[in-house]
């Protein structure tokens, strides 16, 4: 599926996720954290959503607990950021798949 | 398994006699190598069934049998546990104080549930209002509880992903609707499914075709919810952005870790599951070194047909190790379980890295006879047929017909909107 955002032309799956996360920048995850009610991203949330692409660009898979030992932030702080669904929401955002599970 | 070879003399050394560990035994039993299979128990149980027990079907003794009727002749089982792996020196130590050098080490030791990572969860109610059926005395202390209950919230509740067998949790769910109808006491009791994820089913297709399944089953669905502590005073599940859960009967699936030797080396992720190559199985940090089900941190399912589907890739590169030949990365994710749902029909799913669960047939394309993602009498039936699959074709390593490691696209219904390559 295809979408645009701020402009540029993106893959998404049904959700809105990206589909590719090199297709990513930061004005489509800025368009992207205003759908899900975050006005601004600070530097914390950059930080964060940086991390994030770090980690799955290596392969690993995500979960709340790994963002929590992280060191960049604690969980509390996760949700205060990505309100709702911290991981969900910051995944998209960050350009990257919805942790799922198998069904 | 290509290759063919019969005379190999190296040792090949298995930490653990589950699923994994037990087929590989079989598999590599001709080809000459020295097999050693290092675990401390007596007996290895079918774990599929550990979900039916809180419900008063099977015992215990129904589902387990002694390992060392399990394994091929010639294999040395060491009942004791690792204590150190000396990954320079090739060889690893047990509690008993035996060292054991290896060419090649397996690491197959599966995952198991940490009820101490979740603060409080172990306090006052537990074993008293809060259970878990990932463990046999878990399981049979549940069906005891399950048994006396008549009226109160029952929450279902998995703490994080990964865990064994992602379905179970919800399977639970749809089997405690089954039991209070069938007792006649569904009305008063009120069944909730809380979840760290967003939502009872996370993939589109899955999400679309069954979601009402939840609904019409009455039960109540909290998502994101991650826990940060158990109120067991006030019977209570507190999450991290301060939303409450109260219960009066939670069935809790604790965090799950890889095995403890494993936790602070170098070769686990923080959870302790081994970091491995995806599709060769062969860890990232030693190239003698593989692990294989639920020990791998491959992002597929925890489960037994994920671990027999990686077999026949884990045999070929473990020789051509010791051939000193490139590896095979050919494991592709490929799971595929049955999902109960009450009411004497299951679900049935098939699915790898790529492709998300899909409607279909299964295992031959137009025909069937099983469904996929359908509920149906004989998924239920198959579900159950299983358990003798499972001792006399999966375990012992032989083919299961029919059934490929690689998964095929042949009799899914493609997502309309998506291109998938075939």
């Amino acid at each position: 599926m295809n979408k645009t955002i701020n402009g540029h032309d993106v893959d998404v799956d049904a959700e809105g996720y990206l589909t590719d996360m090199e297709q990513w920048n930061r004005e489509i995850a800025q368009e992207i954290a205003k759908e899900l009610d975050i006005d601004e991203l600070t530097d914390k949330h950059w930080e964060v959503i940086d991390w994030l692409r770090e980690q799955k660009s290596q392969g690993i898979e995500l979960n709340i607990r790994k963002v929590g030992n992280s060191g960049v932030t604690d969980i509390k702080e996760f949700y205060q950021l990505f309100p709702g669904g911290p991981l969900k929401n910051a995944s998209k955002i960050a350009g990257l798949n919805k942790p799922t599970s198998c069904l | 398994m290509k290759k063919t070879r019969q005379n190999y003399n190296q040792n090949l050394t298995i930490i653990g006699a589950g699923t994994a560990g037990i087929m590989l035994a079989h598999k590599l039993k001709h080809t000459g190598l020295s097999i050693t299979i290092i675990d401390p128990a007596e007996h290895h149980f079918y774990q599929p069934g550990f979900l039916f027990i809180p419900f008063g079907k099977y015992s215990l003794k129904n589902l387990r049998r002694p390992i060392s009727e399990l394994l091929p002749k010639g294999v040395r089982h060491v009942k004791e546990s690792v204590e150190s792996i000396d990954f320079d020196g090739d060889s690893l130590k047990t509690n008993a104080g035996k060292t054991i050098s290896y060419d090649t080490l397996v690491i197959a030791t599966g995952t198991h549930v940490d009820h101490s990572m979740t603060p409080g969860l172990t306090d006052s109610g537990w074993k008293k209002d809060i259970f878990d059926f990932y463990t046999p005395d878990g399981a049979m202390a549940l069906r005891e509880k399950l048994d006396q209950f008549k009226k109160g919230k029952i929450v279902v509740q998995i703490m994080d992903m990964p865990i064994k067998c992602p379905v179970a949790p919800l399977e639970f769910a749809f089997l405690a609707d089954d039991f209070f109808k069938n007792r006649g006491l569904r009305d008063n009791v009120q069944i909730e499914y809380v979840t760290s994820l967003s939502g009872a089913f996370t993939k589109p297709v899955a999400s679309e075709k069954l979601g009402h399944i939840l609904a019409d089953k009455n039960i109540d669905v909290t998502a994101d919810f991650y826990v940060e502590k158990v109120d067991s005073d006030n019977n209570k599940l507190i999450c991290y952005d301060g939303r409450e859960v109260t219960y009066d009967l939670l069935v809790t699936v604790p965090v799950n870790v890889g095995a403890d030797f494993l936790k602070d080396l170098d070769i686990t992720d923080e959870l302790g599951f081994v970091e491995v190559n995806h599709h060769s199985l062969q860890s990232t940090e030693h190239s003698n070194v593989f692990a294989v089900g639920d020990a791998a941190n491959l992002p597929t399912s925890k489960a037994g047909s994920t671990a027999h589907f990686e077999i026949d890739t884990l045999c070929e590169n473990i020789l051509r190790q010791l051939d000193g030949e490139p590896l095979e990365e050919t494991f592709d994710g490929h799971a595929n379980c049955f999902v109960e749902l009450g009411q004497k029909k299951a679900l049935l799913l098939d699915f790898n890295y790529e492709t998300q669960p899909l409607e279909g047939t299964f295992p031959f394309a137009g025909f069937g006879p099983l469904k996929l993602l359908k509920p149906t009498r004989l998924n239920h039936l198959g579900k159950l047929a299983f358990r003798y699959i499972y001792w006399y074709l999966l375990l012992p390593g032989r083919n299961i017909p029919f059934i490929h490691a690689k998964m095929s696209l042949k009799g899914k219904k493609q997502p309309q909107n998506e291109r998938v390559n075939e």
